[in-house]
Formats: structure tokens, C-alpha cells, sequence
């Protein structure tokens, strides 16, 4: 297989399969945790919990002056991520491919200073739950592989774009290939959190909330 | 002692081309293979004193694309003087001999310079149903490219059909279209791919063959001289795009002001080819210059590659569709499964026995 038979099958059979991955496992995951319900209150019900949800969404997505050091770096990574997904022109291409819709994109500059930023961010947060004993007690392998999985299509598109490493044609396929790899990882690991983070939060604070406990 | 007919240097007498003329020629072909001058002047000197080279031709399923790409200069050209000096033994379109006489031609250029003689091929070659799909003089593609490549000093595919498998390799293949170097094995191979190659390019690489021997390759057997560099290495729209300025359409501002046409499909970056800096037409222009992308045309399988206006981040098989059914199949197993846990969970409240105190031995 030459480096444009490896592209080409990225960009077409893998990318194809990564899709129907993701949102397959995504779907099934999210009809599940929904089917489950809550379970029976046995106290009276003071509130509806819907203010208390929205709240709790808001409240832990703020950063908090405890831990600030590796809280920035996790917004920093956080932001830049998404800026980099959906707005670098090259990527907003593929979403009017699969979503039909445009947004535009904005000016490489900004996208290159937002992945270096994330790539720092990320690093950042390796070491620090490397070397926090508490951090380090608590992550396992999954957590690694995680973080793994989210790094690499950060490096490898910024080695791409800057024509670094491999020739282009690899690279590039080499990049793709590991945003298949973080697609297909995304329902089948922590990560899934890029859905579930709203609907997690949500259930705890209305759940607070219809106990009287304020979020 | 040799016949100075037979050299190029003779030719260049008949011509009434200088020295000097010829140098220059030698020099731009290999400032644009980055031979140092010096390589240049040993070109020349080797060239004028070459054996008329035999040549043989064969063309398979082709459109006579790459025969016009190399014929069709304007004026006779001095990249043409090359091609003019070799000594075209076989070639369909070319030679006046047809039939019987045409084939002869074939047999005798093989055996009176067996071992020596040059096979240049244009077009794929069927190989599904026996390789009935492309016959000459009732011999299949597939047996007339083993037999005169079995004798040939070295094999120069020309053309993304000979090198890649071409247009008529394109899913779904229905003659099982291969390229040359699919089927011979033993013996050296240049690509020269392109829809069709770029003449200098090939006058380039047969000058390099009769002087030096056979060009420096990349992976895909490809000379490094020509297709060393991606278009985008090299393309005058660059810094277009690596400000991210780019045309949203062949006629909006962007388009007119000349910058970068990735958003509309141009297939630059992953592209190996001259056509930057050599050019078409003497030196004309080239796609990107005249407001089109890249189609791609030298790189294996650009006709499969996705859309040609498409840009190069899209996928190639609508994942849009495959996300709906994803959605709708992942919809549909979580709800059976949602449906599932909700039967386990009633059976198990109904099978539930409360264990009582009399059950643990104690009085009630
Ligand atoms: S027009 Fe094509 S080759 Fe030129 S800079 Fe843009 S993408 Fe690259």
C-alpha cells in the first residue's frame, strides 16, 4: 500500500466506518442512560429540579480557584480543541460534507496559536497527573489511553499543516487515521463525555434540586 | 566506425542546430532535473555522441492522450529533438506501416537490438477474462507486454494509465485494468505518470536514460527530479493559503484576485508533479494558473479520490449518510436494549423472595 492508497482509504472506508462507530455508539449510549430513569423518590418532591439542572450544567463547567493551575490547563486544551475542530477551514469542509451545514472558518494564524496552546495544555495536564500523587493513585490506563488518543490528532494535524515529519501525503493520512482512532474511542470510553457531560450534570443538580439541596 | 547518422550529433547537423543552441537546451533540461551545470555540459557532450536509440511503443487501453501531449508542441521544439532522434521502431499512431508490416516492424526492432532497446508504454492493461478486453494483431495486451518487455533494456511507463492502472482502473474496474509495473518484475521501471506527463518531462527523462542511465526514483518509481516536489511545494497560490485566503467560488473576489483554490477542490498538496514550475505550453501556465485546482492527475487513483471539487479534507464516500444510519441502527439497539434491562429488572422484582426471620431461624 502506497501513502495514497493509505489516504485515500482514510478519507474513504475509514472515515465511512469511524462515523457509523461513533454515532452508533453514541446513540445506544444515550438512549440507554436515558431509558434508566430515575429511581423512586420516597421523599416529597419539593421542586421540579429543572432550575437546579440548568444551574449545575453552568456551575461546573466554571473554573474554580481550587486546583487553578491544572484547571486553566484543562480549559486551555478544552477551548483550544474545540477551535481547532470547528474552525479550522479544512475541518469545516468536512462537517457541511456530513452535516450540510457551513459556519466558516477562521484564519490559520488563530488556529495555529489555539493548537499550540492545546498541545501545551495537554502536556500539562499528563504531567500533572503524573507527578500529583493523588492523581496518580487515582488514573489508570484508560485515563492514559484517553488522553493518548485526544493527543494525537493535535500533533499529527499540526505536524501536517506545518509540513514536519513524514511527507505530507502520510502525514495527513497518518493525522486522519488517528481521528478515526479518537471517533471510535469516543462511545466506548470516558470520553464519551463529549455528550453526556451536559446530561450528567443535569441529573445531579436536578436531582439536588428536587431534594431542596441548591445547586 | 560509427555512421554519424547514427548519432545525434548528426542530427543536430541536419537540423542546422548549433552547438551553443544545443547546450542551452541541455542546460534548461537539467536546471529543471537540478543537475549542476557542470552535470549539464556532460549531458550535452554524452547526447551528441549517443546511438540512435531504438524504441518501441506499445499502447494499451488509452485515450492517445500522452502520444498528443509529446507530439503537440507548436513548433518543433528542441524538447521534441529527443523524441525526433530516437528511433520509433513501433508505435500505432505514429508509424505509416499497418497490419502484418506494422507487427513485422515490432519482431525485427526485437531481435536485431535485443537486450538494448528501450520499451516505452502507454496505457493500462486488462487482465480480467484472459485480457480479452484489448487485443492488437489478435494478441492480448497481457502477452504482447511480457514478450517485448522480456528483451528490453529498461521499461519507461508513460502516463497515469501505464503507472497507476489510469481511467480505465476507476471502480469498478470492469476489464481488471493493471498498471505495468502490476505484471513486470524484473526489470527496471520509470513512471512517468500524469494525465497525460508534461513533454519536457519525458523528453527529460529519456535524455537522462540515454546519458546517464536511469534517474534517481521515489517510491512509487517516479524520477525525484520531476516529482520530487508536491504542486503545493511549489505553487505561486501558497502563501494564499498558508494565510488562509481562499476562493469560495471560480468567480467570487478571492477567485479574482488570484488566491488559493483548496475550498474548491484542489488537490495541490498531495500531488507530485512539474507542473508548477515547468509548466504547459512552453511554459504557458499550468491548471492552478488559469483559475482551476489540481485534479491530481499524476498521483494513483485520483478518479476514485472523491470529488474533483470537493475540497481535500472531505471524505470520499458520503459519511453523512453513513452517520444517519449509524444514528438510526445505534437508536434502535439502545431502545431494544433499554428494553431488555427494563424485562431483567421486572423479572427480578417478581422473583424476588423477602427473606423472613423465621427463614433465619428466629422466633416472629
Ligand atoms: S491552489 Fe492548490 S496547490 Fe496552490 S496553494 Fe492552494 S491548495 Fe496548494
Amino acid at each position: 500500500m502506497n501513502e495514497i492508497e493509505l489516504l485515500n482509504w482514510a478519507r474513504g472506508p475509514g472515515l465511512a466506518y469511524a462515523t457509523a462507530i461513533m454515532f452508533f455508539g453514541l446513540s445506544i449510549r444515550v438512549i440507554e442512560i436515558l431509558s434508566l430513569g430515575r429511581p423512586e423518590e420516597l421523599a416529597e418532591v419539593r421542586d421540579s429540579g429543572v432550575r437546579d439542572g440548568w444551574l449545575m450544567i453552568l456551575k461546573r463547567s466554571l473554573p474554580e480557584v481550587r486546583h487553578w493551575k491544572y484547571i486553566t490547563a484543562s480549559y486551555i486544551f478544552h477551548i483550544g480543541l474545540l477551535v481547532v475542530i470547528f474552525f479550522f477551514i479544512p475541518h469545516t469542509h468536512l462537517f457541511r460534507d456530513v452535516f450540510g451545514i457551513f459556519w466558516g472558518g477562521w484564519p490559520n494564524y488563530i488556529i495555529d496559536f489555539f493548537t499550540v496552546l492545546s498541545i501545551a495544555g495537554m502536556l500539562y495536564t499528563l504531567v500533572a497527573r503524573f507527578y500529583d500523587p493523588a492523581r496518580r493513585i487515582l488514573s489508570k490506563m484508560s485515563d492514559y489511553l484517553a488522553w493518548l488518543v485526544t493527543f494525537l490528532p493535535l500533533v499529527t494535524g499540526y505536524m501536517a499543516f506545518h509540513r514536519l515529519g513524514l511527507d505530507y501525503t502520510t502525514m495527513l493520512a497518518v493525522h486522519i487515521l488517528s481521528v478515526e482512532l479518537l471517533m471510535i474511542a469516543i462511545p466506548i470510553s470516558k470520553l464519551t463525555h463529549v455528550v453526556t457531560f451536559t446530561m450528567a450534570r443535569w441529573y445531579t443538580g436536578s436531582n439536588q434540586g428536587r431534594r431542596g439541596v441548591r445547586s | 566506425m560509427t555512421n554519424k547518422n547514427n548519432l545525434l550529433a548528426g542530427e543536430l547537423e541536419r537540423l542546422g542546430i548549433s552547438r551553443r543552441t544545443f547546450l542551452k537546451f541541455c542546460t534548461s533540461i537539467g536546471s529543471v532535473m537540478a543537475l549542476s551545470p557542470a552535470q549539464a555540459a556532460v549531458m550535452a557532450e554524452k547526447l551528441v555522441t549517443v546511438k540512435r536509440q531504438s524504441v518501441i511503443w506499445l499502447s494499451f487501453q488509452e485515450c492517445t492522450g500522452c502520444t498528443e501531449s509529446i507530439t503537440r508542441s507548436h513548433k518543433p521544439s528542441l524538447e521534441s529533438l529527443i523524441f525526433d532522434f530516437v528511433s520509433l521502431d513501433y508505435h500505432h499512431t505514429l508509424q505509416a506501416a499497418s497490419g502484418h508490416a506494422a507487427e513485422q516492424a515490432r519482431e525485427q526492432a526485437m531481435h536485431d537490438n535485443q537486450g538494448k532497446y528501450i520499451l516505452i508504454v502507454d496505457g493500462s492493461i486488462p487482465i480480467k477474462d484472459d485480457g480479452v478486453y484489448s487485443t492488437i494483431a489478435g494478441m492480448t495486451n497481457l502477452d504482447m507486454l511480457q514478450q517485448v518487455a522480456k528483451d528490453a533494456a529498461a521499461i519507461v511507463a508513460v502516463g497515469s494509465c501505464a503507472t497507476f492502472g489510469g481511467l480505465p482502473k476507476a471502480s469498478p474496474n470492469p476489464t481488471g485494468a493493471v498498471s505495468v509495473s502490476d505484471i513486470v518484475h524484473d526489470k527496471p521501471i520509470i513512471n512517468i505518470p500524469g494525465c497525460p506527463p508534461i513533454p519536457v518531462v519525458m523528453t527529460g527523462v529519456l535524455a537522462h536514460v540515454l546519458t546517464f542511465g536511469i534517474p534517481e526514483l521515489d517510491s512509487m518509481g517516479r524520477p525525484k527530479a520531476f516529482y520530487g516536489d508536491s504542486i503545493h511545494d511549489r505553487c505561486y497560490r501558497r502563501p494564499y493559503y498558508d494565510r488562509g485566503q481562499f476562493a469560495k467560488s471560480f468567480d467570487d473576489e478571492g477567485a479574482r484576485k488570484g488566491w488559493c483554490l483548496y475550498e474548491l477542490g484542489c488537490k495541490g498538496p498531495i500531488t507530485h508533479n512539474a507542473c508548477a514550475t515547468v509548466k504547459w505550453n512552453n511554459g504557458t501556465s499550468f491548471p492552478i494558473q488559469s483559475g482551476h485546482g489540481c485534479l491530481g492527475c499524476s498521483e494513483p487513483d485520483f478518479w476514485d479520490a472523491g470529488g474533483f471539487y470537493k475540497a481535500l479534507s472531505t471524505g470520499t464516500n458520503s459519511p453523512g449518510q453513513w452517520a444517519t444510519a449509524a444514528l438510526a441502527a445505534g437508536a434502535a439497539a439502545g431502545l431494544a436494549s433499554a428494553y431488555l434491562n427494563k424485562s431483567s429488572k421486572a423479572d427480578a422484582e417478581k422473583d424476588h423472595q423477602p427473606v423472613t426471620l423465621e427463614d433465619m431461624g428466629g422466633k416472629s
